[in-house]
């Protein structure tokens, strides 16, 4: 498979939007894991670098899920189609950076990838659609057992994986999920949900991650600590705390609605108006008018097959997918330009909201 | 992602964005990736791995600081630059410095979750053989010809339950 195919077909992330993905758009594992005897990646030299890229690519590549996917060095990519792969949370920015001997590779329908000498030897990841953490967990551990039949992985009994930074040893798993969680936010109480979930060991993040922006109200929500716990405690922990922050987060759009729903409507009609109409659009400010029409087909005011579009357009309507569509790179203000287009003639066709809808759907 | 801040240090688009508060004044800083990672402050590891990072640097421990790992070279140093380590061997040569950091990095300090079982068997298993082989060489050359026949039908057998090389 080539990148410009696999850019091309549909993906876990961009459409399987379903009422079942309303709270949590998607769940991820991460897994790291590195060979016994070599030198992790930022420490290793040129020629063991490469050493280790070509034998794990090659080792990664023949697995079973990972048959007839993409199979890539980073320093073959361009910038554009770096940052589509970013923007899809295939690889990340670090990877993205990277300028020789480290590679990804990926599956046909974009749910596996593993990246190649990123922060550790190997990065796995498993990606799927909704609240779906143990699926999630099974996939990737069959996986990562696959590869411990072909590579040695570095073990230590008592701190179990070895990886490059202390903060990932034991599991070195991180599990996360991915949030929309907008009432919480109009009404000013993320902040008190992320002091309660850190209480609990779990982190909350903006979209792309470390140091991103919360921007359309999606938050990505993992475990912190690696070590002590199994993959199984952890998970079960997170999944505990998504299952309360989307209980509050629904409790949240309840009261919205009780308390003054000409306020809410306001904002959903008036992001239809905008989204409909505007002639320059930047990737924050559409994030944020796209999270309000989503919110909107939750509570009804549009059917509920338009979900899909608008989870499409959250990823499409990034700078890295943007370009692709017009084939070549633009100065961000054109790309404002661009996204406006774009989303004017999506929402053309967007049925009108219907705020007539019975109280207490969601 | 509109409009990236720029690192203050290289000028490449920042992701991470510290405020901090010394003295009653606000600093705030925006750094890339590569350079947040080389001062040591990216997150999730970033505020308590500086932390304990400082801790650490505050009372150096003298038998740890001159060690260096014999399988990479690395140095206690430069893990204070790059807040990772250099290979597997070091959580080994570095041990004194890096267990007392678990304790606040972490829910416990012993693993309880997945182990590589067949991984492990492997290993053992090649393990034996390299020490089956010396012993065959040692008995031919002291002339023990019968332990060196049931130390080669040992090998035999071992080299029959090994059927995957690792590919590393």
């Amino acid at each position: 498979m080539t990148i410009a195919s696999l850019i091309d077909s549909p993906s876990e992330l961009t459409d399987s939007a379903s009422s079942k993905t309303a709270i949590v758009l998607m769940t991820r594992i991460r897994l790291a894991r590195n060979l016994a005897g070599r030198p992790f990646p930022g420490w290793a030299k040129p020629a063991q670098r490469a050493e280790i890229f070509s034998g794990c690519r090659a080792a990664v590549a023949a697995t079973t899920p990972m048959k007839r996917g993409l199979d890539i060095e980073i320093s073959d990519l361009t910038e554009l189609e770096k940052q589509i792969l970013v923007e899809r949370h295939l690889i990340s920015r670090e990877l993205s950076g990277a300028k020789s001997d480290a590679g990804v590779v990926i599956n046909k329908d974009q749910t596996f990838s593993v990246m190649i000498n990123e922060e550790d030897h190997l990065r796995i990841q498993v990606l799927r659609a909704g609240f779906q953490l143990k699926k999630a967990w099974n996939a990737i551990n069959e996986l990562d057992s696959a590869l411990e039949d072909v590579l040695d992985f570095a073990f230590s009994p008592t701190l179990g994986y070895l990886t490059a930074c202390p903060t990932n040893l034991g599991t070195a798993m991180r599990a996360s999920a991915m949030m929309h969680l907008p009432a919480l936010v109009i009404s000013n109480q993320m902040e008190k949900v992320v002091r309660a979930v850190n209480q609990l060991g779990i982190v909350v993040r903006g979209l792309f991650g470390e140091g991103s922006d919360a921007s359309g109200s999606i938050f990505q929500i993992s475990n912190q600590t690696t070590l002590g716990e199994s993959e199984e405690e952890i998970i079960k922990r997170l999944g505990s705390v998504l299952q309360s922050i989307t209980e509050h987060e629904l409790n949240a759009r309840g009261k919205l609605l009780e308390a003054d729903p000409a306020k809410l409507f306001d904002k959903i009609g008036r992001a239809y108006g905008i989204l409909r109409n505007s002639h320059l659009l930047s990737s924050s400010e559409a994030m944020n008018l796209l999270s309000l029409i989503r919110l909107g087909v939750d509570l009804g005011a549009f059917p509920d097959a338009n979900r899909s579009v608008i989870d499409r357009l959250l990823i499409e309507a990034q700078p890295g997918h943007l370009q692709h569509a017009q084939k070549r790179e633009f100065e961000p203000g054109q790309r404002d330009l661009l996204r406006a287009v774009r989303l004017r003639s999506e929402f053309a066709n967007f049925t009108h909201p219907d705020f007539n809808f019975s109280n207490g759907k969601n | 992602m509109a409009n990236p801040l720029k690192c203050d240090l290289c000028s490449k688009p920042a992701t991470v964005h510290l405020t901090q508060i010394v003295n009653n004044k606000v600093h705030k800083v925006d750094l890339c990736e590569a350079c947040a990672q080389a001062k040591g402050v990216t997150d999730p590891s970033g505020f308590s791995l500086a932390d304990l990072l400082l801790k650490a640097s505050l009372n150096p421990e003298p038998s740890i600081t001159g060690v260096r790992c014999e399988q990479c070279g690395f140095t206690p140093g430069d893990f204070k630059k790059h807040g990772r380590f250099g290979c597997p061997a070091c959580y080994d040569t570095f041990k004194g410095l890096i267990e007392p950091m678990l304790d606040n990095m972490h829910k416990g300090v012993t693993h309880t979750g997945k182990i590589p079982h067949r991984a492990l068997e492997r290993k053992s298993l090649y393990d034996r053989l390299t020490k089956l082989e010396l012993d065959l060489t040692e008995a031919v050359k002291s002339e023990r010809y019968e332990d060196a026949a049931r130390t080669r039908d040992e090998i035999n057998q071992v080299k029959q339950t090994v059927t995957q090389k690792p590919v590393r």
